[in-house]
């Protein structure tokens, strides 16, 4: 058989427009079955006639296609994969992605939220730490007060006032002495403030003969707020007397810096 | 065959197979649809039906009585020509006979908007008027050799060569 002569005849064009009879027809489908000629020159003819045809068109919309699923009763789920799911899918992507730059957002947020009360948590501590010094103070502050009330309406207790001397004739203090508890009270509010490196010290003195015994320097003067000093006395004084020394103290009292001197009336 | 299965499995009922021969041939059956009734929206509907039906006998067709594009370009020529005896489009349109599928490609409003389809439009224009009659009996209208020989008046032989020439040409034109 000759292809090329089958070919030619105009056969094969007419069997793509359908205008064979059915014997024609299978005839034609064997010969392609043998010759890949013939069929190369079918598909060829088809496709010329499918892009003619095409394009005497105006071409259709997907709604034609979802029509057609619908009417054939296809199941979305399954056929409509591609143009359903594909933007759920960017839909998913994209709402997780904002949900994950909120959720960053707020854990920044947050995180800055957690030092800031931090930090304030810390200043609250420093406050309630001061508070409680403050109240500490205060306690002490009172303590002292209800010893110095009860010290100075305690019958048993001396009171020897320390007259100005020489110099310092202006200046004045004031000893409560507790004989019992071996203690006095100086009241040193009539002392101006000792000058730079120099402290008050206090002195016990016995009279005949003349023997002064330090009770110890007043190194909180400048600090103390009620100037009244504490000071531990087991000695049988007739005297107190107070003079300026270098910081630290001398073993013996400055006469020339002697502030202060009160007798003890005998009783 | 990449084609032969999927034609295997659209008769398997597969409704991706369909779904793959419906976006091969839609455009060309809307072509000679909207060939027939010359209307867009009424094309289309027509075209709709044809796949419906086409899904729906698919067990009828067989490669052996013919191609698949064949087959469904006759249910889609029958679909359309019905469309034009029914009473409705009967009321509605004038008379159709005297258009060839050339008019639509000469005017652009009517043009499927992709490039390709303008190209050929161009190369088309330039067919033998003979092909053009020859093409628009056989294929856009479904006319059998003896009735475009009697149609065009010339031998069955002629018609058969003369059209062999003709999508010599065509083909010249838009596959290359």
């Amino acid at each position: 058989m000759d292809i090329n002569a089958y070919i030619e005849s105009g056969i094969l064009e007419l069997y793509v427009a359908g205008t064979l009879s059915e014997k024609e027809n299978e005839e034609v489908y064997a010969l392609m079955q043998k010759h890949p000629e013939i069929l190369q020159e079918v598909l060829d003819i088809e496709a010329a006639i499918v892009k003619l045809t095409a394009a005497t068109s105006q071409g259709s919309d997907n709604a034609v296609y979802q029509n057609i699923k619908q009417k054939l009763g296809f199941d979305d789920s399954d056929t409509q994969v591609i143009p359903i799911n594909k933007p759920k899918n960017n839909w998913i992507s994209y709402s997780g992605w904002a949900a994950a730059f909120v959720l960053g957002v707020g854990l920044l947020w947050l995180i800055n939220q957690n030092n800031q009360l931090k930090s304030s948590i810390q200043t609250a501590e420093t406050q309630q730490l001061l508070l409680e010094t403050q109240i500490e103070n205060s306690k002490s502050n009172l303590e002292e007060a209800h010893t110095l009330i009860s010290v100075l309406r305690d019958d048993n207790i001396a009171r020897i006032p320390l007259n100005g001397q020489g110099n310092f004739s202006n200046t004045y203090a004031k000893v409560y002495w507790d004989k019992n508890a071996k203690r006095i009270f100086l009241d040193a509010q009539g002392l101006p403030e000792p000058p730079e490196g120099k402290v008050y010290q206090v002195w016990s003195l016995k009279l005949s003969p003349l023997t002064p015994t330090s009770l110890g320097t007043i190194d909180s003067f400048k600090t103390d707020s009620n100037k009244i000093f504490e000071i531990q006395n087991s000695h049988e004084s007739e005297a107190f007397g107070i003079t300026l020394e270098p910081a630290g103290g001398s073993k013996t009292p400055t006469m020339e810096q002697l502030y202060t001197l009160g007798v003890v009336n005998a009783t | 065959m990449h084609l032969d299965i999927l034609v295997e499995n659209f008769k398997k009922k597969d409704e991706k197979a369909f779904e793959a021969l419906y976006n091969m041939y839609k455009d060309s059956m809307l072509g000679v649809i909207y060939n027939i009734v010359r209307d867009h929206d009424i094309a289309e509907e027509v075209m709709q039906d044809v796949f419906i039906k086409a899904w729906h006998k698919s067990d009828t067709y067989s490669n052996q009585k013919g191609r698949f594009f064949t087959w469904i370009l006759n249910i889609s020529r029958n679909a359309a020509i019905d469309k034009t005896r029914s009473k409705n489009f009967k009321n509605s349109k004038q008379n159709l006979d005297s258009n060839f599928f050339v008019d639509i490609l000469e005017t652009s409003e009517n043009l499927n908007d992709s490039t390709d389809a303008i190209g050929i439009s161009q190369y088309v224009g330039k067919l033998a008027k003979k092909c053009i009659e020859v093409i628009e009996l056989l294929y856009f209208k479904g006319y059998t050799q003896n009735e475009a020989s009697e149609t065009l008046d010339m031998p069955i032989g002629t018609i058969k060569t003369r059209n062999r020439n003709c999508i010599k040409e065509l083909r010249n034109m838009v596959l290359n």
